[in-house]
């Protein structure tokens, strides 16, 4: 922090002005003047909110593909099918059992057997072959679409939220004052934020695991030097195979998260491969803390835009990658 | 030996059937979607098409109907590749197709170039589609989005005493046509519309939407349809919504109301307008209800047709009543069978249905409120039957065509 501020105090202090306008326009009551130019101050934080948790689902999908990739460097193109598997899977089992948590774990098991198949029957067999691994991973995100669409049709899936997550609450930030001199506050959806407090949590469990276990030290070691790291006697297929497994349970999880506060269906698995993408390049592919703010950037990009730019808030998403690419090809957060 | 016979068994049981099938078949090219957005749309649509088979039979004449659906994703150009692939693989004569907006639009633009064919529409209810330079071999026996708003303007205004009203619905021509409707009978009663949200096809997240509707309004107008519409009331829920709502056709339709869940509690008390209404007493209706739920198993459909299910029922009527008339004469670029498509009057589940001269429906409509059935289920119940909708909504056609085309801004919150 300190070494940034030393190296680029311009950029510090501009990043610091930014900060500061952002907190002004989250916690003060926005003067009338303010709200004429740039809409009700209850849009501007509903959007802030939602692009924050949204980049939280983001987030699940695109730690575990920036995990992958970290580790074996390989790019896989099927992350987005085990998204939507894992969707279905926990559509399936809060149906049959009436349970939402339970959706998650059964997702997150599934999703990992699927993940560790995939690594010793497919990605053993060519390591170190970039574009062969592309390419099989493409051809496999169509015929698992395909085989999809035939066990679960077209048609849309919503996973019901339990009953004591459905609706808003009330958060201390005000939103404007009636002429009472009362103050009334956002009311939020409660899911979103149980949601987002989770990825969060799932954030951290992951960063102190890779920094302050064992496993994790290998993990790391072989984000480095996968040889040297064989070499000194560690069953290096063995932490690929848990790697890969936590990085697809990861996608179950968010297709689980993705199917209750949004929907799943055919398709949704190309959208979802496509944002974890742009959030991995955004934050520097192989990096977990680049993972999360490239995902928070491109969740805020999406919302703010959807509410401020509605006509072009596609391209938003895409022009921040473009400037990324070009100012900082190695994303926000890369390892050097 | 024996797999030599059993081979000639199988070759000689091929020519039996051949022959058997030598008798003439018409060939029928169906459209719906049946992926993305409206999937459930489309799968309803379906029904009501099989419906209709059952009730009428496949035979015209010495004639045997074949129906070959293909399945598209409400965009235009999803529409164009399955009619083309409908025509040029399965060489169809006939198409019934199709079933959304925009599809609609493009369907009728692709008729023109293939002049020696018929095309019914299957539902699709935008208005450029008939309105605006219509193809002479694309007809269309439901009404647009615009006629099944007839009356609810009127009714919100008068009778529910809303006086502001805020739109949100997706964007394409359907809704268009629908606000278009809406906002021409609202505003003329001297009603205001403060804000019109327009929301892609597909939306998925709508929790910004939300937090954008306006709070100084009476109500909120949604036009929205399938799984968008699912997911906002979802998402309303979660947010607490609690405005008075109206429905546009597809919004208050059983493809929503029937939805899993309970966020489509929202729409208790919801006014709505639309081609039908699920509790209507005519007996033409109900028998058309008690066909439909005989034809599938309870978990298979609705507890009662949506506008889809109506629409294609009605368009697949009309297609094979009109062939029989002429006898399965499609001779002369099927001249004798559009003349009898032009001119039939269809006595459909919703009411008499008759063409104009641009080949488009003017029909009854019909303005709804949902009510609880007592076991949860929810149905559209009749308020009002407004028979006799034609597509310039009553207006005169000189200051009708002014108003322009259906938009996100057209019609101005005025009195025409």
């Amino acid at each position: 922090m300190t070494r940034f501020i030393e190296r680029h105090p311009a950029w510090a202090l501009i990043l610091l002005i930014a900060v500061a306008v952002l907190l002004w326009l989250i916690l003060a009551v926005w003067p009338p003047g303010l709200e004429e130019a740039f809409g009700r101050k209850r849009v501007f934080l509903n959007a802030v909110f939602n692009g924050i948790t949204l980049g939280g689902l983001y987030f699940l999908v695109a730690s575990g593909f920036t995990l992958i990739f970290g580790l074996m460097r390989n790019v896989n193109l099927a992350h987005g099918s085990l998204y939507l598997f894992g969707g279905y899977i926990g559509y399936a089992i809060s149906v049959w059992t009436g349970s939402w948590i339970l959706g998650f774990i059964v997702a997150f098991i599934g999703v990992a057997l699927v993940g560790v198949v995939l690594q010793i029957v497919v990605f053993r067999r060519m390591e170190g072959q970039d574009l062969r691994q592309t390419m099989v991973t493409i051809g496999l995100s169509i015929v698992f679409a395909d085989l999809m669409l035939w066990a679960f049709g077209g048609d849309f899936y919503q996973i019901q939220t339990p009953s004591w997550l459905v609706g808003p609450i009330e958060l201390p930030l005000a939103t404007a004052v009636r002429s009472s001199g009362e103050a009334v506050y956002l009311r939020y959806p409660l899911v979103r934020l149980v949601i987002f407090a989770a990825a969060v949590i799932i954030g951290i469990a992951m960063w102190l695991a890779l920094n302050r276990t064992r496993i994790g030290m290998m993990v790391r070691a072989g984000v480095d030097d996968r040889d040297m790291l064989a070499a000194t006697g560690v069953p290096i297929q063995l932490v690929f195979v848990a790697v890969f497994a936590l990085g697809a349970g990861l996608a179950g999880i968010a297709g689980v998260v993705g199917g209750t506060f949004q929907s799943i269906s055919p398709g949704e698995d190309t959208r979802f491969l496509l944002a974890s993408l742009v959030v991995v390049i955004v934050g520097g592919m192989g990096s977990i803390p680049g993972a999360a703010l490239g995902a928070v950037i491109i969740g805020l990009a999406e919302q703010l835009g959807s509410v401020y730019i509605p006509t072009y808030a596609i391209v938003v998403t895409f022009l921040i990658m473009v400037l990324v690419l070009a100012l900082r090809p190695q994303g926000l957060l890369a390892r050097r | 030996m024996f797999k030599s016979c059993a081979g000639l068994v199988a070759l000689s049981s091929l020519l039996l059937s051949g022959a058997a099938l030598a008798q003439e078949k018409i060939k029928v090219g169906v459209t719906a979607t049946l992926e993305g957005t409206y999937t459930v749309l489309g799968e309803d649509g379906i029904r009501g098409h099989q419906t209709a088979i059952n009730t009428l039979g496949k035979k015209v004449g010495d004639k045997e109907l074949e129906f070959i659906i293909a399945s598209t994703d409400a965009t235009p150009d999803s529409a164009v590749r399955a009619v083309r692939k409908l025509i040029e693989q399965d060489k169809v004569q006939i198409l019934l197709s199709p079933l959304s907006g925009d599809e609609g639009i493009a369907v009728k633009n692709f008729a023109k170039t293939r002049p020696e064919l018929t095309f019914i529409n299957a539902a699709s209810g935008a208005q450029e589609t008939t309105f605006v330079d219509p193809a002479p071999n694309f007809f269309r026996y439901n009404m647009d989005g615009a006629q099944w708003q007839v009356g609810l303007g009127k009714y919100a205004y008068e009778t529910k005493g809303y006086r502001k009203i805020a739109t949100v619905g997706e964007d394409y021509s359907f809704i268009y046509t629908q606000v278009f409707g809406l906002v021409l009978e609202f505003c003329g009663a001297g009603g205001q519309i403060t804000n019109r949200q327009w929301v892609p096809l597909g939306t998925k997240d709508f929790a910004s939407v939300i937090a954008a509707l306006p709070d100084d309004v009476d109500a909120i107008y949604l036009g929205l349809g399938g799984a968008d519409a699912v997911n906002f009331l979802n998402q309303y829920q979660q947010a607490g919504g609690k405005a008075h709502l109206m429905g546009g056709s597809i919004m208050v339709d059983q493809t929503i109301l029937s939805a899993k869940g309970n966020a489509k509690n929202a729409l208790l008390g919801t006014i709505a307008a639309s081609g039908q209404a699920d509790t209507w007493e005519d007996p033409g209706w109900q028998k058309f209800v008690k066909a439909y739920q005989d034809a599938f198993p309870p978990n298979k459909r609705f507890p009662s047709p949506s506008l889809l299910a109506t629409n294609y029922y009605g368009s697949t009527m009309a297609l094979i009543l009109a062939l029989r008339q002429v006898n399965g004469d499609l001779s002369n670029n099927q001249a004798k069978y559009r003349e009898a498509l032009a001119k039939i009057e269809l006595d459909a589940p919703n009411g008499k249905i008759k063409l104009d001269s641009n080949r488009q429906a003017i029909g009854t409509n019909f303005v709804t409120e949902v009510v609880d059935d007592g076991k949860g289920a929810l149905f559209s119940k009749v308020v009002k039957v407004i028979p006799n909708v034609n597509q310039t909504l009553g207006y005169d056609p000189a200051v009708f065509s002014k108003i322009g085309l259906p938009s996100r801004t057209v019609p101005e919150c005025k009195k025409y």
